[in-house]
């Protein structure tokens, strides 16, 4: 029983991640019917701001101690971060939550990103085929995940949590188990929570906003929108650059679990996009609740008792179930009739 | 001959002939070494095989490496168990690569469109995850499949009474070494057979269908045609050229690794397909001989070679030039390549072959334009 529930909650922070981005990729084929394969590439380059985020709070400068020595009995050259140097203490915690602080930077970064990308790029592919949107956004996913490598390496950069974030949590106890049964990490939880709140926020602004409801209006039936005046396109170059923040936000969150390397938006991608089809395509309702349930069940069949039974289920059983989804129901679980049937 | 159309006849000719002469023909450019010659001859194979499904039905998939990494080990194990000699192994490739897609294909196929694409792409994840864990006695998991000096290959020890000693055997064919040039011409023959083979079926009354289901299937449907078994052939000889290839890449280097399956390598055939010009005969191969070849030429450049290409230029500049290109070769060749795709998805979707076709009708527009421009058409 406590093993099912330590499952359940590790495969929870996953399909976190899983959802945000199938959140996004349902958001831009909704709205712009575009099927963006570079969207993995937009998760790991959000988790590239956290690394670069890093990088900058951590730029410092060097003093020569005038009272410690080194091994050699020269003065010791003490580095400084600007920051410290600057802000103090409040520095100092700046260093310390170096990942959420880069939320900071990744919002306005892939907000740009995104709307940079729809206006200079995907704007001319609304009316091309699908494959030929497969096709370039392939390429530029590639185009942008050679930058990265040449810019900060081949090599993954691992990124610590928070102090605060570092343990574990120990659930068994609230719920009546042995201590120590149900060790799970903070971090994990945090990331539940966040992505909980974002996808939260996503559906609200969609929801209750004027803006949302042009968006909403716009999904079901863009010709009439634009009749009433309303400059559809601007909208949706906007909901672009949103589903683009989103990736990049699950990407920036994403990094103490999994130190980031070029190629993790590839592998998130396939998987994200396996979601959204289990999900519906453009359900979004569908893509989120797709993803927790996709990271649950990898989870548990990663559990030996599983494995013993079925060897090598958990790599294959998601791709497994998109398959059997697909070919019994088309549509997806939660996808709206005629909707790309 | 060869019932042919002659325009097609000549077409054979002259591949035939730039086949036989590749070694000449890629001197200037360097690339007249075996080892990269053999790369263009299978992976023409295999672009030629993917173009037959993609370039005529317009169905996308994701997942051809999958049929690649079939016939690779499907290969080396016959290279273990039974004979080093490569018409076994690369007809058993085939035949196994062929049952593996129609398995795949008959229920990716019950699909269309992006949904194709990704039930495909799911099947060559599962295999490429299955073959890194639990196929490891088949697969050899990450070592990847390597030949030993105990297989047993009992056809050559029992029935021809070969020993190869202490030395670990290379595939030969009936004693000729498929390595260095001997290997090159054995690639170069069957892909000569596989684009006779391509010709044939983009004439044949088969290929009309094929093309029908890309342009418009619901009226094939109408018209009272099912169209899922001419799809699902199509799917299979692809998946047959695919494994062919992977047979042949095992042949002229016998190991096979699970990363063969990965779907970048998938992507990779689609890559030349495009880069090449879809649903043409000579475009796939093209497009496979320009990857391979710019991967061979642009990840041998370093900084120090830039740096001499741009001795001309004053110095500050010079760095900044070798700098900017310094992204673009080396270990950043993918780059060029992503670049390079882009371009040609946004501004020449039809590749390589449309933009010959395309500065030929330039020239003859021109031509017809001096010749009778007083000319009008008849209202």
């Amino acid at each position: 029983m406590d093993d099912l529930l330590l499952q359940f909650l590790n495969g929870l922070d996953k399909g976190g991640a899983y959802a945000l981005i199938a959140l996004g990729l349902t958001l831009i084929f909704g709205t712009l019917g575009v099927v963006n394969f570079a969207h993995g590439a937009l998760f790991m380059l959000g988790a590239f701001c956290a690394v670069t985020m890093r990088f900058l709070l951590g730029t410092s400068f060097d003093t020569i101690s005038a009272t410690k020595k080194d091994f050699l009995g020269n003065p010791l050259v003490e580095e400084t971060p600007y920051v410290i140097h600057w802000f103090g203490n409040v520095g100092h915690a700046m260093i310390e939550y170096s990942v959420p602080v880069s939320i900071l930077l990744a919002i306005p970064v892939m907000l740009l990103i995104g709307i940079a990308l729809e206006r200079g790029l995907i704007r001319f592919f609304y009316k091309r085929p699908h494959a030929e949107q497969i096709l370039v956004t392939f390429g530029l996913a590639i185009v942008i995940q050679e930058l990265v490598k040449s810019q900060f390496g081949a090599n993954p950069i691992p990124q610590p949590p928070p102090d605060a974030a570092r343990g574990m949590i120990d659930f068994g106890v609230m719920l009546g188990f042995a201590p120590g049964t149900v060790p799970y990490p903070t971090w994990r939880l945090v990331y539940l929570l966040f992505s909980l709140s974002i996808i939260g926020a996503v559906f609200s602004f969609l929801q209750f906003t004027t803006f949302g409801m042009v968006v909403r209006a716009g999904m079901a039936d863009r010709e009439t929108v634009g009749l009433l005046g309303i400059n559809i396109g601007k909208r949706f170059t906007i909901v672009f650059g949103i589903a683009a923040v989103v990736a990049g936000l699950a990407g920036v969150m994403y990094t103490p679990i999994l130190p980031p390397d070029y190629h993790m938006g590839m592998d998130f991608l396939v998987l994200s996009f396996v979601v959204v089809v289990v999900g519906g395509m453009g359900s979004l309702g569908g893509a989120v609740a797709a993803g927790f349930l996709l990271g649950i069940l990898q989870s548990f069949t990663s559990m030996n008792e599983v494995k013993s039974l079925f060897p090598g289920i958990d790599q294959i059983i998601i791709y497994l179930i998109a398959v059997v989804i697909l070919l019994v129901r088309p549509r997806g679980l939660m996808g709206r009739k005629g909707v790309m049937e | 001959m060869l019932n042919l159309a002659r325009k097609d006849l000549l077409l054979l000719a002259g591949f035939i002939i730039a086949v036989a002469a590749g070694p000449v023909i890629m001197t200037p450019l360097g690339l007249d070494y075996p080892d990269i010659l053999q790369k263009f001859a299978i992976f023409g194979i295999f672009a030629i095989g993917f173009n037959i499904l993609f370039g005529l039905t317009g169905y996308l998939s994701f997942g051809h490496a999958a049929f690649l990494g079939v016939g690779s080990y499907t290969a080396v194990w016959s290279f273990k168990l039974f004979s080093m000699n490569p018409l076994p192994a690369i007809i058993f490739s085939v035949i196994l690569a062929g049952l593996f897609s129609a398995l795949i294909g008959f229920v990716s196929l019950r699909r269309s469109g992006i949904y194709f694409s990704i039930l495909t792409l799911a099947f060559a994840q599962m295999s490429y995850n299955l073959a890194y864990s639990v196929l490891t006695p088949i697969t050899n998991g990450e070592t990847g499949l390597q030949l030993e000096q105990a297989d047993p290959r009992w056809l050559d020890t029992a029935v021809f009474g070969l020993d190869y000693g202490a030395a670990l055997p290379s595939s030969s064919l009936f004693g000729v070494s498929m390595t260095g040039y001997p290997g090159f011409y054995f690639c170069a023959a069957l892909l000569v057979i596989c684009f006779y083979i391509s010709i044939r079926i983009f004439r044949s009354p088969f290929g009309m269908v094929l093309k029908a289901v890309s342009s418009n299937q619901n009226r094939l449907n109408y018209t009272g045609i099912n169209t899922r078994p001419y799809t699902l052939t199509a799917f299979i000889i692809s998946g047959m050229y695919a494994g062919l290839a992977g047979g042949l890449l095992a042949v002229t280097d016998p190991l096979a690794g699970a990363e063969r399956m990965q779907w970048t390598a998938s992507g990779e055939v689609v890559l030349m397909t495009i880069l090449g010009g879809t649903g043409t005969l000579l475009g796939p191969v093209l497009g496979a001989g320009i990857i391979k070849g710019a991967e061979a030429k642009l990840s041998q450049y370093n900084d120090s070679i830039l740096t001499g290409f741009y001795d001309f230029l004053p110095e500050t500049l010079q760095h900044a030039m070798v700098s900017i290109s310094g992204l673009f070769v080396g270990e950043g060749w993918h780059l060029t390549l992503g670049a390079a795709f882009m371009l040609v998805v946004i501004f020449l979707p039809g590749g390589v072959m449309e933009g010959v076709r395309r500065i030929g009708r330039l020239f003859s527009k021109r031509k017809r334009g001096s010749g009778d421009a007083a000319s009008q058409p008849a209202e």
